[in-house]
C-alpha cells in the first residue's frame, strides 16, 4: 500500500502563468517517456524480478517516479491557472482546453493520450532491465 | 520556558532536505544492504527527518499521516493548503 505525504519532493512556485510551456511539459506527465509511464513500468515490472535488491529498487524508483509526476502536474497547473479566454485562444491551448478545461490528464505534448503501450513487462530479468536502462536514458 | 515558533518556509526547506537524503540513501542501501556507512547515514537523516516532520505539524498542521494529531476536535489534514496551491508545500 502506499501513503500519501502532503508536500512535493521538490517545491514549485510559479507565479507567471504560460499555457505555451505547459502544453510542452504536460508530456512529463503522459508522454511516451514521461514520470506516469516510469511509475507504472517500474510497479508492473516487481512482481516477477527474483532478486530481493533489484525487487527494492523497482518498488522505491516507482514510488518515487509518483513523487515527480506530481511535481510535474503542480508545473502545468500552476503555468494555466487562472487564464483568461483570451490566453487561452492565442496561446493554442483551446485545443486541450474544449475536452479537459484546466485540469490535469494524461497526454503527450502532441495531444496523444497516455497508454500502457509506452512500456514493456516481460517477465525476463534482463529484458526488463534493458527496457529500465533504455527508458531512463530516454528521459534525460 | 517558552518554545520559540520556527520559520515555515525554513522548516519545509529543512524537511525536503533531509528526506531527500533519506530517498536516496535508501535506493542505494536497496542494492548495498550491508554497507555500514550508507547504514549509519540513513539512521541518522530518519531521525531527523522524523523529527522535523512531528515539529511541523505541531506548528502548521500534519504533512504525514502518522503526524496528523488525533486529540483536536477538528481533522486537520484537510486543513492547511494543498502541495500545488498558494502556500502549500
Amino acid at each position: 500500500m502506499w501513503n500519501y505525504e502532503k508536500r512535493l519532493q521538490y517545491p514549485v512556485n510559479i507565479t507567471q502563468t504560460n499555457p505555451k510551456t505547459a502544453q510542452v511539459i504536460i508530456s512529463q506527465f503522459g508522454g511516451p517517456d514521461g514520470e506516469l509511464a516510469a511509475s507504472m513500468r517500474y510497479l508492473s515490472q516487481r512482481y516477477t524480478m527474483p532478486y530481493n535488491e533489484v525487487t527494492g529498487i523497482l518498488t522505491d524508483i516507482g514510488t518515487e517516479e509518483l513523487a515527480h509526476m506530481e511535481i510535474i502536474c503542480a508545473i502545468v497547473h500552476q503555468l494555466t491557472r487562472d487564464l483568461t479566454p483570451e490566453q487561452i485562444e492565442k496561446s493554442g491551448f483551446d485545443k486541450y482546453y474544449v475536452d479537459h478545461t484546466l485540469a490535469l490528464w494524461p497526454q503527450s505534448a502532441g495531444g496523444t493520450p497516455w497508454t500502457a503501450t509506452y512500456f514493456q513487462s516481460k517477465g525476463d530479468p534482463i529484458t526488463d532491465l534493458h527496457e529500465d536502462m533504455a527508458a531512463d536514458a530516454a528521459s534525460m | 520556558m517558552s518554545e520559540q515558533k520556527p520559520c515555515r518556509r525554513e522548516l519545509l526547506e529543512w524537511i525536503n532536505t533531509v528526506s531527500f537524503a533519506v530517498d536516496d540513501v535508501k535506493l542505494f542501501l536497496d542494492t548495498h544492504p550491508c554497507n555500514a556507512e550508507a547504514l549509519e547515514y540513513f539512521e541518522e537523516f530518519k531521525k531527523q527527518r522524523v523529527q522535523a516532520l512531528k515539529e511541523y505539524a505541531k506548528y502548521y498542521g500534519p504533512l504525514t499521516i502518522d503526524t496528523a494529531s488525533p486529540c483536536e476536535d477538528h481533522w486537520t489534514w484537510i486543513h492547511e493548503p494543498w502541495p500545488w496551491q498558494k502556500g502549500g508545500c
